[in-house]
């Protein structure tokens, strides 16, 4: 009960976080909003592998992503350093 | 015992679900791009380490918890650095910091 509370709880923030990544003033924020979901969406797999019982599997599914959303938000950090000089 | 861990994790669910919430509201209504970094990187990571702690208070063997605490200590060296990056890029390219005499 608890666990499919506080995830639909996440994915409603998570959607409300989409506003900034569509009207942002600049290509940073809409950077920003992507890590903040990626960041929601590791702890929202996390909890639907508490709810439907199947531990061990959700969370290697939530290291993996978490490291993917630390790698894209670097690479892309990087790329728009050197090309906005 | 096994009811005081449990009403502990939920305490920690709840409050984490707090955090993600302040965090988010600060993304919205912050007015610079600068400002806005402060609110998600701080808010963001302690909810995210609050929720997946709550989570391992309440795991059924040892490893699944182990792996949690490792998603925990990854996601606090990972998101302050990338907030770095993104920090450096945004003011090696000219965005201006919010001052308060423009009332925008």
């Amino acid at each position: 009960m608890i666990y499919i509370s506080v995830s639909i709880f996440l994915i409603v923030t998570s959607a409300l976080c989409l506003y900034r990544g569509i009207f942002g003033p600049t290509v940073f924020d809409r950077v920003l909003a992507i890590n903040v979901i990626g960041t929601k969406t590791t702890v929202i797999i996390a909890l639907i592998g508490y709810y439907f019982s199947q531990v061990s599997l959700f969370v290697d599914i939530a290291i993996v992503y978490a490291m993917l959303n630390f790698i894209m938000t670097l690479v892309i950090g990087n790329y728009l350093e050197k090309e906005m000089r | 015992m096994n009811q005081f861990i449990d009403i502990i994790a939920m305490i920690f669910l709840i409050g984490g679900a707090f955090f993600f919430l302040v965090g988010t509201i600060g993304l919205l209504r912050f007015p610079d791009f600068f400002t806005r970094m402060h609110a998600t990187g701080k808010g963001d990571t302690l909810g995210a380490g609050m929720v997946l702690f709550g989570l391992a208070l309440q795991a059924s063997d040892l490893l699944t918890a182990i792996k949690l605490i490792l998603i925990v200590i990854f996601i606090f060296i990972a998101n302050p650095t990338a907030t770095h990056v993104i920090s450096k890029a945004a003011y090696k390219s000219g965005v201006s910091p919010w001052k308060k005499e423009d009332k925008n």
